[in-house]
């Protein structure tokens, strides 16, 4: 993550972006209204009928409305940011890979029951400068946000998502037309993700790359596309405890200090 | 209304220095923040003389009950703070509490005297929860190192009041409390953070905060900090904010009960960011002399 985020400049200053959109002050009180499995992952739809449409790219902080913190002194404690991954009228779809307790409890929460929002958070994705092609490249549970994107930019956007097997890969269903790669080579190319885009990139380099995954993956992605002289924005992850730049603990090394992803990212340039 | 330390204050509830930061509040939710502000004060992260960049990641580590943070105290440093954030925070609908944190008993002096003589500070916290770099005595844990950095700033503050923040991590916060009662301070404030580490899950013998060990925070300490005002509560006169692990109304109002003029809210905020708000409405409809939330929208605290 380091090599990756250490060159982000330009909009990773902390300068207010006039175009975020603002989250509504508070928690708000909703509930579950379905939820779907894709091989390790779930699909988590929460209510929101008063709040806005978020940018894509933007995030929210999940809490279950029971068994979180309080009463059981127990983990979870804090909430969790979770990218919005669509968003319909009155509906938000978040992407849960269960992998500790905050996770466990979201994902075993099922229709009808109580969850607290707070959101849209943070800046989203910026459209492709001029004439450029969008490729956008997601590792595991880090294609959330380049779906509501992917939508968003319609079918000129290119989709390469990376796997670790087929039981992961399932969750490329969750985006249209995407090739996929698999590290042991049980779904598309045997092989990272970054292969594809470097190959990619190779045929025309007149493209713009949208990334989220793991920090290995967007630590390659960053250096396949200085490497190319191709524009990137990164969408990144860190260990949150607020969401709106009161805990300072979302930070990630900047060309001039560190900026908290929560506030001045999730999505950064490259 | 309530009073502290002279200032007027619409309820009992404020936030801990370094766990709101009200103008990156401001960009994630608008002027809502500032219209509906949940705490009677404001109180800031820690300012020192020069920037700091704070310490390397990961900074959180969740607990069961809480959190131990290792942030390091990021700030722009005095100019930078008088410069930038100070223009904004004096736009917030209630008094603003600068919190300083200097290496020696000069640096301390030089804050204190930059900040008292600005009309947008209606008091000044010390974090005293450092060393001093010339006798290698962390400030607030030796009663006679805090009484000779309370002589040498005292002089600088003539008309503003000084709240000391004291630390859990000595032998004896009432000794130091009492200590900053007879040098010249107006109030204490407590508890900060407890120190705490935890291992990385991956790394044998390796911890996992960039910063090595953090300060543990959250309900996990809510019963420490309670004892702790009780005990301060029995050594000294002096107005009392006290803070740690405050999650409902019941928890402000026991903490009241043990001695607290001013309850401090920090880690529940992380979680709900209108916790202070709620908080004082809770306790405002359980007992008497806590005012609601609500209430300051009737009055006008600063002009």
């Amino acid at each position: 993550m380091t090599q990756a985020v250490e060159a982000a400049g330009g909009r990773c200053t902390p300068t207010d972006d006039p175009t975020r959109t603002v989250a509504p002050l508070g928690r708000r009180p909703t509930s579950v209204v379905d939820r779907r499995r894709y091989g390790a992952y779930t699909v988590v739809t929460a209510a929101d009928p008063h709040g806005p449409t978020p940018d894509p790219g933007q995030f929210y902080m999940l809490t279950a409305a029971e068994r979180w913190g309080g009463g059981e002194d127990e983990r979870p404690f804090l909430p969790r940011a979770f990218s919005v991954m669509r968003a319909r009228a009155g509906e938000l779809d978040f992407l849960l890979e269960d992998v500790g307790p905050g996770t466990n409890r979201l994902a075993e929460l099922e229709p009808g029951d109580g969850l607290l929002l707070l959101g849209p958070l943070g800046r989203g994705f910026a459209r492709p400068r001029q004439g450029l092609r969008p490729i956008l490249i997601g590792g595991g549970v880090g294609i959330a946000p380049l779906a509501i994107w992917g939508d968003a930019l319609g079918a000129s956007a290119l989709t390469l998502l990376g796997f670790r097997d087929a039981a992961h890969a399932e969750g490329a269903a969750l985006m249209p037309a995407a090739r996929i790669a698999t590290d042991d080579g049980s779904c598309g190319h045997r092989g990272l993700v970054t292969d594809l885009l470097r190959a990619e990139l190779g045929c025309d380099p007149r493209a713009e790359v949208y990334a989220c995954g793991p920090p290995p993956m967007l630590d390659a992605v960053a250096a396949i596309c200085r490497e190319a002289g191709v524009p990137g924005q990164l969408a990144m992850e860190a260990g949150m405890a607020c969401g709106y730049g009161a805990c300072f603990g979302c930070v990630v090394p900047a060309r001039d200090g560190y900026i908290r992803l929560c506030v001045d990212g999730p999505v950064v340039d490259l | 209304m309530i009073g502290f330390c002279g200032i007027p204050l619409a309820h009992r509830i404020v936030n801990g220095s370094g766990t709101f930061d009200a103008i990156a509040a401001r960009r994630a939710f608008g002027d809502a923040i500032y219209e509906r502000f949940p705490f009677a004060a404001f109180v800031s992260k820690t300012v020192t003389l020069e920037p700091r960049k704070g310490n390397p990641p990961p900074r959180l580590w969740e607990l069961p009950g809480g959190l131990i943070n290792s942030i390091g105290l990021p700030n722009k440093g005095l100019e930078g703070y008088l410069r930038e954030d100070l223009p904004q925070l004096a736009e917030l609908p209630v008094p603003l509490i600068v919190n300083v944190m200097g290496s020696t008993r000069d640096d301390v002096a030089r804050l204190v005297a930059a900040f008292a003589e600005r009309e947008e500070v209606a008091a000044i916290e010390l974090n005293v929860s450092c060393p001093n770099v010339k006798t290698g005595l962390i400030m607030g844990a030796d009663p006679r190192e805090l009484a000779a950095l309370l002589d040498r700033v005292r002089p600088h503050a003539a008309a503003t009041p000084l709240i000391v923040k004291l630390t859990p991590n000595c032998a004896s916060p009432a000794e130091i409390a009492a200590a900053a009662e007879q040098h010249g301070a107006d109030a204490v404030s407590l508890v900060n953070t407890l120190r705490g580490m935890a291992m990385h899950p991956d790394r044998p013998g390796e911890p996992w905060l960039g910063g090595g060990t953090g300060g543990v925070s959250g309900p996990a300490i809510r019963a420490i900090a309670l004892a702790q005002v009780r005990e301060v509560r029995e050594r000294v006169r002096l107005p009392i904010v006290g803070m740690g692990g405050v999650q409902s109304g019941r928890h402000a109002i026991d903490l009241r009960r043990a001695g607290a003029d001013l309850v401090g809210v920090g880690t529940e905020s992380f979680r709900d960011p209108l916790a202070g708000q709620r908080i004082a409405d809770e306790a405002s409809r359980a007992e008497e002399g806590f005012p609601a939330n609500a209430a300051r929208a009737a009055v006008v605290v600063r002009d």
